[in-house]
C-alpha cells in the first residue's frame, strides 16, 4: 500500500510518492473555522463516538440484533461533509450509517431505538441498524447491498436537477463497494449528465477483512473516476477540517451545474467490520497507532485547547452531556415497546 | 444467372413493411454495397444494399408500396455479361416465401404467420367491464405499441415529474419504438437515453423515485433488467417497509418481456412469477391495447413501484381502445374475456390470445370455456379465479413461461386451498416446456404454449378423450 503519511498540518503533500509528478493529486484548503464551528465539531463527532460505543455495550449485552458496524474513528469524515450542506441537499449511505443519521440531526433516542428494533426507532424498528431513513432531513438511506446507494445517489443527484434546484447529493461509500461495478455506471451517467452528486470514499482501508492492496488495483481510489473525466482529490479523512474544506469545493463545483465530483476520504475504523468480526487481519499496533497519532477527536481538541475557545474542564462538560444523551438514548431504546404485531403488514404497499 | 432481391426482415418479428423509395431506376449498374432502396416498417427504416454487382433489370415493387411481405421479389439484377432485357421474372416472383420450411427464412415466416395470427384471432371490441366508458365514446383502433405510447404521452402532459429513461427511448424513439415521438413533444429532459446500463439506471431511477420524481424505465426486454433486479427488489421494493413508511418509490419498470421470436434462450424469458413472489411491488402483463393502456396509466400514477410486463409480439397488434381521456383501468382486477360453464382458462398477457383461440375451438366441439385474464400479477385477482371455478368447476392455467414455481403453480395451489370443494378435477398447468428456449423454428414452436396444449388440457379435465 502507498498509504501516505497523515499530518494534520500538511496541506500540499502529495498523496502518493510512487505516483508520476503529472498525476499528482490536488489536495484542497483546509477550511478555516470559527470558534464555534470548532465546539460543534467536536460535540457531532463525540456524539457519534459515545453513541457507537454505547451500542457496541449493548450488542455485546445482546440488545442489538442482527449486524452492527460501528463508525467508531471515521467520524471526521461524515461531520465535515454534512456541515458543508444545506437544505433540500441529499444524503445516502451503506449499512454503516449511524454516524449519518446522527450528522443529518435525527434523534440519538429514534436511532438507537431502531437498533434495539422498537416502535421508536427511525423506521419504527422495520429497518434495523443497516435500514434507517429520515427523508424529513434529507437522509434516505441505510442501504445493505453494497454498492447500491451509489446509484441511488445518483438519482438523487438526477432528481435536484431535474428540479433545476442547486441542490446537490452525496452518496457515501466504502473502499470496498468502490469495486462494484454500478458505482462506474454512476460515475458515467453522472458525468454524461453533468449532474450534482459528491461521491465520498470513506476508505477506511479494509473491506471487512480485506484490504484496499489487495481488493483494489487502483488503490489510489479518488482516481477511479479518471476515466470519466471526474476530478477526485485524496483527502485526510481524520481530519474534519480538510474534509471539510475539500467539501466545499465538491459542493460548489457541483451547485455551479459542474458536478460530479469525487473526494477519497482516507479514514481508519478502529473497531472490527461489524460486531461479530474480531479483526486479526491487522495488527493491533496498526490500531494502537491510528488511534493515538490520528485521532478524529483528539486533533479537534487539541485545536480548541490551542486556541483557548475552551479549556479541559469545559471540554470535560461537553463528554459529560453526550454521555448523557447517550445514556437517555440507551435507556429509551430498551424501555419503548416493541412494534404492535399489526405493523408486521403496515407499510408494504401504500 | 439473374441475382434476386427480395423484401428483407428488419428485425425477428418483422412479417411486412413499406418499400418507400428506389435510389436505382432500370438500366442503373449497381456495385455490392450500393444501396439500391429503402423500406419501412412502424418501427424502423433501412436501406436495401445489392448483394452483388449487375445491372438493374427489373423492377417489381414499386416506391411507395405498403404491405410487401418478408422476403416478395422487389428487383432483378442482371450479371455481368447478361441481357437486362431478356430476363424472366420467376413465376414465384411476388409472392411470400413458400411454407415449405426447406430454409430457416421460411420456417421464420411459418413461425411468425402463425403467433401473430393466434395472438391476433379474437379482438373484442368490447372493453374491460370495470372501467365507466360513458355512452357514445367513440373506439379507436390502435396498436399495442401506440397504446403504451399513448399512456406514457397523456401522463407526461398530467404530471411534470413523469419521465421516460431507458436505451434508446429518446432519439431513435424506442428500441421496438413504443416512445416513438416522446422526445418530439417533452424534450430531451424528460426522455432521456442511457447508456447500456441496466444496473445503473434502475438504481439511478429508483434514487430519483425516492427523491419523489415518477420515472418510467424502460428496459429494452426484461432480460436485461436481471442485470437491475437488485435495485427492483433490494431497493425499489422493500424501501417502503424498511424505512417503516417514510420513503417512498413510486417508479415503473417497463419493456418486452417472454418469447419474442427465435430470439433464443437468453432473450426469450418471462419473469412474471420472479416479481410476483415479491410484497411491496405490483405486477402487471396486459393483453390488449386498452389494458396496456389504462394499465401503464394506473401504473404511472401508483404510489408504488410496479414492474410493468410487455409482450414484443403483441407491440403491433391492434385493437379498439376508448377514445377518452381518463381511460384508466384499476391494478388488481382480472377480466373476463369470454363467459363458459364448463371450464375455467386462466391466463395473462400473450397466451390469453391463445385462451380465445382454444376457448372458440373447444365450443365448436361443445365444451364451454371460460376465459379469464389475469392482468395483474401482483396482487392476484384470485376472487375472480375463485368465482368462476365456483360456476365452471374444472380450471387449466396457461401460461407462457416455466412450470416450476410459476404464476400457473401459485393459482393451483391457491385454489387447492380456497376453492378445493368445488373442483370436479385437478387444476392442470400449461407451461412452456421446462427447457432454456431454443432457437430452432421447429423446437420453438413445440416449447411454447400454443392454444392445441390448451385445448387438450382443457379437454382432460373435463374428462373428455
Amino acid at each position: 500500500m502507498t498509504t501516505k503519511k497523515n499530518t494534520t498540518k500538511s496541506t500540499s503533500k502529495s498523496s502518493s510518492t510512487k505516483a508520476s509528478p503529472r498525476r499528482r493529486a490536488v489536495k484542497s484548503a483546509m477550511y478555516r473555522p470559527s470558534d464555534d464551528d470548532l465546539i460543534a465539531f467536536y460535540r457531532q463527532m463525540l456524539l457519534i463516538r459515545r453513541f457507537e460505543e454505547k451500542a457496541g455495550q449493548m450488542y455485546g449485552m445482546g440488545l442489538i440484533g442482527g449486524f452492527c458496524h460501528l463508525y467508531i474513528g471515521q467520524e471526521a469524515v461524515v461531520t465535515g461533509v454534512q456541515t458543508a450542506l444545506k437544505d433540500g441537499d441529499k444524503v445516502i449511505s451503506g449499512y454503516r450509517e449511524h454516524g449519518h443519521l446522527l450528522a443529518v440531526g435525527a434523534d440519538p433516542k429514534a436511532v438507537m431505538a431502531e437498533l434495539t428494533g422498537r416502535s421508536g426507532g427511525v423506521s419504527q424498528g422495520k429497518g434495523g441498524s443497516m435500514h434507517m431513513f429520515d427523508p424529513a432531513r434529507g437522509f434516505y438511506g441505510g442501504h445493505g447491498i453494497v454498492g447500491a446507494q451509489v446509484a441511488l445517489g445518483t438519482g438523487l443527484g438526477f432528481a435536484n436537477k431535474y428540479r433545476k434546484t442547486d441542490n446537490v447529493s452525496v452518496a457515501y461509500f466504502g473502499d470496498g463497494a468502490a469495486n462494484q461495478g454500478q458505482v462506474y455506471e454512476s460515475f458515467n451517467m453522472a458525468r454524461i449528465w453533468n449532474l450534482p452528486v459528491i461521491y465520498i470514499i470513506e476508505n477506511n482501508q479494509y473491506a471487512m477483512g480485506t484490504s484496499v492492496s489487495r481488493s483494489s488495483s487502483q488503490v489510489e481510489l479518488f482516481r477511479r473516476g479518471e476515466s470519466f473525466n471526474i476530478e477526485g482529490k485524496q483527502v485526510d479523512g481524520m481530519n474534519v477540517l480538510a474534509v471539510r474544506g475539500a467539501m466545499e469545493e465538491a459542493v460548489k463545483i457541483c451547485r455551479e451545474g459542474k458536478g460530479p465530483a469525487i473526494l477519497e476520504m482516507k479514514t481508519y475504523r478502529y473497531r472490527g467490520h461489524s460486531m461479530s468480526d474480531p479483526a486479526k487481519y491487522r495488527s493491533k499496533e496498526e490500531v494502537k497507532k491510528m488511534r493515538a497519532e490520528h485521532d478524529p477527536i483528539d486533533q479537534v481538541k487539541e485545536m480548541i485547547l490551542k486556541a483557548g475557545v475552551m479549556d479541559e474542564a469545559a471540554l470535560k462538560d461537553v463528554d459529560k452531556e453526550m454521555k448523557s444523551i447517550i445514556s437517555d438514548a440507551a435507556a429509551f431504546a430498551q424501555e419503548c415497546p416493541e412494534p404492535e404485531l399489526s405493523e408486521l403488514y403496515t407499510d408494504v404497499m401504500a | 444467372m439473374a441475382i434476386e432481391i427480395t423484401m428483407p426482415a428488419l428485425s425477428p418479428t418483422m412479417e411486412e413493411g413499406t418499400l418507400a423509395t428506389w435510389l436505382v431506376k432500370v438500366g442503373d449498374t449497381v456495385a455490392s454495397g450500393d444501396v439500391l432502396a429503402e423500406i419501412e416498417t412502424d418501427k424502423a427504416t433501412m436501406e436495401v444494399e445489392s448483394i452483388d454487382d449487375g445491372v438493374v433489370a427489373k423492377i417489381l415493387v414499386e416506391a411507395g408500396t405498403d404491405e410487401v411481405k418478408v422476403g416478395t421479389l422487389i428487383a432483378i439484377l442482371a450479371e455481368e455479361g447478361e441481357d437486362p432485357n431478356a430476363l424472366d421474372t420467376p413465376t414465384k416472383a411476388s409472392s411470400a416465401p413458400d411454407n415449405q420450411g426447406n430454409t430457416a427464412e421460411g420456417a421464420k415466416a411459418e413461425t411468425l404467420t402463425e403467433v401473430t395470427e393466434t395472438a391476433a384471432q379474437p379482438k373484442p371490441a368490447i372493453v374491460a367491464e370495470d372501467v365507466h366508458i360513458p355512452d357514445g365514446t367513440p373506439m379507436q383502433n390502435i396498436t399495442v405499441r401506440e397504446a403504451l405510447r399513448d399512456a406514457m404521452a397523456e401522463e407526461m402532459r398530467l404530471d411534470p415529474d413523469v419521465f421516460v429513461m431507458g436505451e434508446e427511448v429518446a432519439e431513435y424513439q424506442g428500441a421496438y419504438k413504443v416512445t416513438q415521438g416522446l422526445l418530439d413533444e417533452f424534450g430531451s429532459e424528460r426522455v432521456v437515453d442511457t447508456p447500456i446500463t441496466e444496473h445503473g439506471f434502475a438504481g439511478l431511477g429508483a434514487g430519483a423515485a425516492f427523491a419523489g420524481l415518477k420515472p418510467v424505465i424502460e428496459f429494452m426486454t426484461f432480460n436485461f433488467a436481471m442485470q437491475a433486479i437488485d435495485h427492483i427488489i433490494n431497493s425499489a421494493a422493500k424501501t417502503r417497509y424498511m424505512s417503516g413508511g417514510l420513503v417512498e418509490c413510486p417508479i415503473v419498470f417497463r419493456g418486452p418481456n417472454g418469447a419474442a421470436s427465435r430470439v433464443g434462450a437468453q432473450h426469450s424469458q418471462n419473469y412474471a412469477s420472479w416479481y410476483a413472489n415479491v410484497p411491496g411491488l405490483i405486477v402487471i402483463a396486459p393483453y390488449d391495447a386498452a389494458d396496456n393502456k389504462g394499465l401503464l396509466k394506473a401504473a404511472i400514477r401508483n404510489p408504488n413501484p410496479v414492474v410493468f410486463l410487455e409482450n414484443e409480439l403483441m407491440y403491433g397488434e391492434s385493437f379498439d381502445v376508448p377514445d377518452m381521456e381518463e381511460y384508466v383501468v384499476p391494478i388488481g382486477k382480472a377480466r373476463t374475456f369470454r363467459e363458459g360453464t364448463d371450464v375455467t382458462i386462466i391466463s395473462y398477457s400473450i397466451t390469453v390470445g391463445q385462451a380465445l383461440r382454444a376457448a372458440e375451438k373447444l365450443a365448436e366441439e361443445g365444451i364451454s370455456a371460460e376465459v379469464i385474464d389475469l392482468r395483474t400479477i401482483r396482487p392476484l385477482d384470485i376472487d375472480a379465479v375463485i368465482e368462476s371455478v365456483k360456476k365452471t368447476n374444472r380450471c387449466v392455467v396457461a401460461e407462457e413461461g416455466w412450470p416450476q414455481c410459476s404464476v400457473a403453480s401459485d393459482i393451483s395451489a391457491q385454489l387447492m386451498e380456497q376453492a378445493f370443494d368445488w373442483l370436479d378435477a385437478p387444476v392442470t398447468r400449461v407451461n412452456s416446456v421446462d427447457v432454456p428456449l431454443p432457437y430452432a423454428a421447429n423446437l420453438e414452436k413445440a416449447a411454447v404454449v400454443d392454444a392445441d396444449k390448451i385445448i387438450a388440457a382443457a379437454k382432460a379435465v373435463c374428462y373428455e378423450e
